[in-house]
């Protein structure tokens, strides 16, 4: 494709989700011009609605170590660019019956080969350090897991964007791609600050949209196997514990709470959707979170309840694939269109978690980078974050 | 195979009548435009708009993001009180039910407000997390200097939409700001002190308040806002009595 040699590229990417903004953060830093427009505020798609966990990648390595290394390497690098930005006190993983005791050695075993530092526990240290633990515990693993703030973490990659000359606009949404000859070449918008529509030319348009991948795709005639996965989380008053803790089994419902403020979130569920937008609260899964929850936990049995919701996961996989979404990996993928559909200036990025907001830019940043012929370091493992806060502050 | 056992609007019998503030930038003036949303069983205040966002009017704005009273973007005034929308029951609302974008911050458009104003009152540099107070009998593990958590205050802009006092001048700090000043002076963690109380000792600062307690009603995050300002006041006098250095000031 041909650019112009004077004025940087324009990117526009759609969706302010974290994936959008540590995108927009990246290819700020690369020297490309970056518009990013999102239909409601940052963050309220997947992105805020997420179980506030820094995944130390454990949960993930018996069985989907891509994701388990992701997570322990961007786990690591998110602790050094957002300073103060989490809850650094880690996670617990707890055998509770004889068959979480058959899961420990192949756990230990993959988060070794994962790269992720373990100590293993006996009942009475685990007890000592999180007095509120299910006492019929068998055995604990400590992980560095974290807490983070699901909204303040990602906003801190749009403040740093923002004011690194990033134009950033929420409450504008795309209506339309406009294609001419198999090229995208732009956006239709409405901005529902005004009411009135408009246009925004680029010269690549990344589609940033997780669980609404399919729909904008779907704009410029192609396909993008996402499959919106969402899952039920329970916020309960009270802290009732300090580390993340984790049932130590193959991934199942309810079996992670993760400390926040004054609350204790336990999650989650996984079905699959057709529309991100209509997603329901199962009342059934609502109480799954209880049940399950209790067993980490038997204070979770008589907490106060605070909310209940559905958030949408943006997983990687055709339909006909997985029933439930617990088969699909967590890893993340970029879809340059000219590759896979013969579509020019479109890319689409998705899959991937909240903590691997980072690296699922920079991925996807190299692909425009070379698409626009353009060498440019990814910069974004070593610079520091601005404080959520600069977001809100004029640029 | 799990399945989900929907509570969908459809199935609902039910109905509430909401009236939702409207204002897009350009228009003369505000309105109220009314919805009617079917009840089901679990239904939240953020669900019923964003009901009415899906299936009635996709050009209403919200501000949302977490669902569980932890990021705090969506305040709002319903029926006169501030609350968030996410960890409100509708059933609790009675059948009219009239929504309003939150107090004392400029309006974007609808139910959205520019929280420019609103971050731009505090000091420099507050805090985000502290030590955690929970289990204090627990030992920290190695490598862990001790649990710590983040603060409670969700920088949502209830306290400062609910006080009597900011809304009649814009000069005054506010709740949410002074209260984060003294949780800086509680836990100093580097901070410079000093300065913070010279930055709340002002006519417009910790003084202009009238103790309504607003604050404290409306706050979703249990920061207590009107006690901490109280503290600070404490402070500041105690200071002023003790401090040489004060005692010359004040001559």
């Amino acid at each position: 494709m041909t650019v112009s040699t004077t004025a940087p590229a324009h990117i526009l990417i759609v969706g302010g989700g974290g994936t959008g903004g540590a995108l927009a953060h990246d290819l700020t830093l690369r020297g490309l011009k970056v518009t990013l427009v999102e239909r409601g505020e940052v963050t309220s798609g997947t992105t805020g609605r997420h179980h506030g966990l820094l995944h130390s990648g454990a949960r993930y390595a018996v069985g989907d170590q891509e994701s388990a290394v992701e997570c322990i390497e961007e786990n690591m690098i998110l602790r050094h660019i957002c300073p103060g930005s989490f809850e650094e006190n880690d996670g617990l993983f707890v055998a509770i019956d004889d068959e979480d005791m058959e899961y420990l050695e192949p756990f230990l075993k993959g988060c070794a080969e994962s790269g992720i530092p373990t100590q293993q526990l006996s009942p009475s240290e685990a007890l000592a350090l999180e007095p509120n633990l299910n006492p019929d515990l068998k055995a604990a693993v400590r992980i560095p897991d974290g807490t983070m703030d699901a909204m303040r973490m990602p906003l801190r990659f749009f403040a740093t964007a923002k004011h690194n000359g990033a134009s950033i606009h929420p409450y504008i949404e795309v209506q339309d791609l406009i294609v001419h000859d198999r090229v995208v070449s732009g956006v239709v918008v409405r901005d529902h600050v005004t009411g009135k529509e408009g246009e925004i030319r680029a010269d690549i348009v990344v589609n940033a949209t997780g669980p609404w991948s399919e729909r904008i795709a779907g704009m410029a005639g192609v396909d993008v196997p996402i499959r919106p996965s969402p899952g039920v989380l329970l916020a309960l008053r009270g802290r009732m514990c300090n580390m993340v803790l984790n049932r130590l089994h193959k991934s199942g419902d309810g079996d992670i709470i993760v400390p926040q403020r004054g609350l204790s979130v336990v999650g989650t569920s996984s079905w699959t959707v057709e529309d991100p937008d209509d997603l329901g609260v199962p009342e059934d899964h609502v109480e799954r979170m209880y049940q399950e929850g209790a067993k980490l936990i038997p204070a979770v049995k008589r907490a106060e309840f605070r909310a209940a919701w559905s958030a949408a996961r943006p997983l990687i996989g055709s339909r006909g694939e997985a029933d439930t979404g617990r088969e699909l990996s967590r890893t993340f993928k970029t879809f340059d269109h000219k590759e896979s559909d013969g579509i020019e200036g479109f890319v689409t990025i998705t899959g991937g978690k909240g903590t691997t907001l980072r690296g699922m830019a920079e991925l996807c940043a190299n692909v425009i980078c070379g698409k626009l012929g353009i060498e440019a370091e990814c910069r974004t493992r070593e610079t520091v974050l601005l404080p959520h806060t600069a977001y809100y502050a004029a640029a | 195979m799990q399945t989900a056992t929907d509570q969908r609007p459809a199935e609902a019998t039910e109905t509430r009548r909401f009236h939702v503030f409207r204002y897009k930038r350009g228009d003369k003036a505000s309105r109220f435009d009314t919805f009617d949303v079917p009840l089901p069983s679990r239904m939240t205040l953020l669900d019923a708009l964003k009901w009415i966002q899906l299936h009635r009017d996709p050009s209403l704005m919200l501000r949302h993001s977490c669902y569980h009273a932890s990021c705090g973007t969506c305040g709002v005034r319903v029926n006169g009180r501030e609350v968030l929308m996410c960890v409100t029951d509708v059933h609790d609302l009675g059948l009219d039910i009239t929504v309003e974008p939150i107090a004392n911050v400029p309006v974007l458009a609808d139910l959205v407000v520019d929280m420019e104003e609103f971050y731009a009152r505090f000091p420099d540099e507050y805090p985000y997390v502290r030590s955690s107070e929970f289990n204090p009998e627990a030992s920290a593990p190695d490598g862990i200097p001790a649990y710590i958590r983040y603060e409670d205050c969700i920088e949502c802009g209830l306290c400062l939409s609910a006080c009597p006092i900011a809304a009649t001048t814009d000069r005054y700090v506010g709740p949410a700001a002074l209260a984060a000043a003294q949780r800086m002076l509680e836990e100093p963690r580097g901070a410079d002190t000093a300065e913070l109380l010279d930055w709340a000792d002002e006519p417009d600062g910790v003084w202009r308040c009238h103790a309504a307690f607003e604050c404290s009603e409306a706050c979703p995050s249990n920061v207590n806002p009107a006690a901490r300002i109280m503290a600070l006041r404490g402070v500041l006098v105690g200071g002023a009595f003790v401090t040489p250095d004060r005692m010359e000031e004040a001559r």
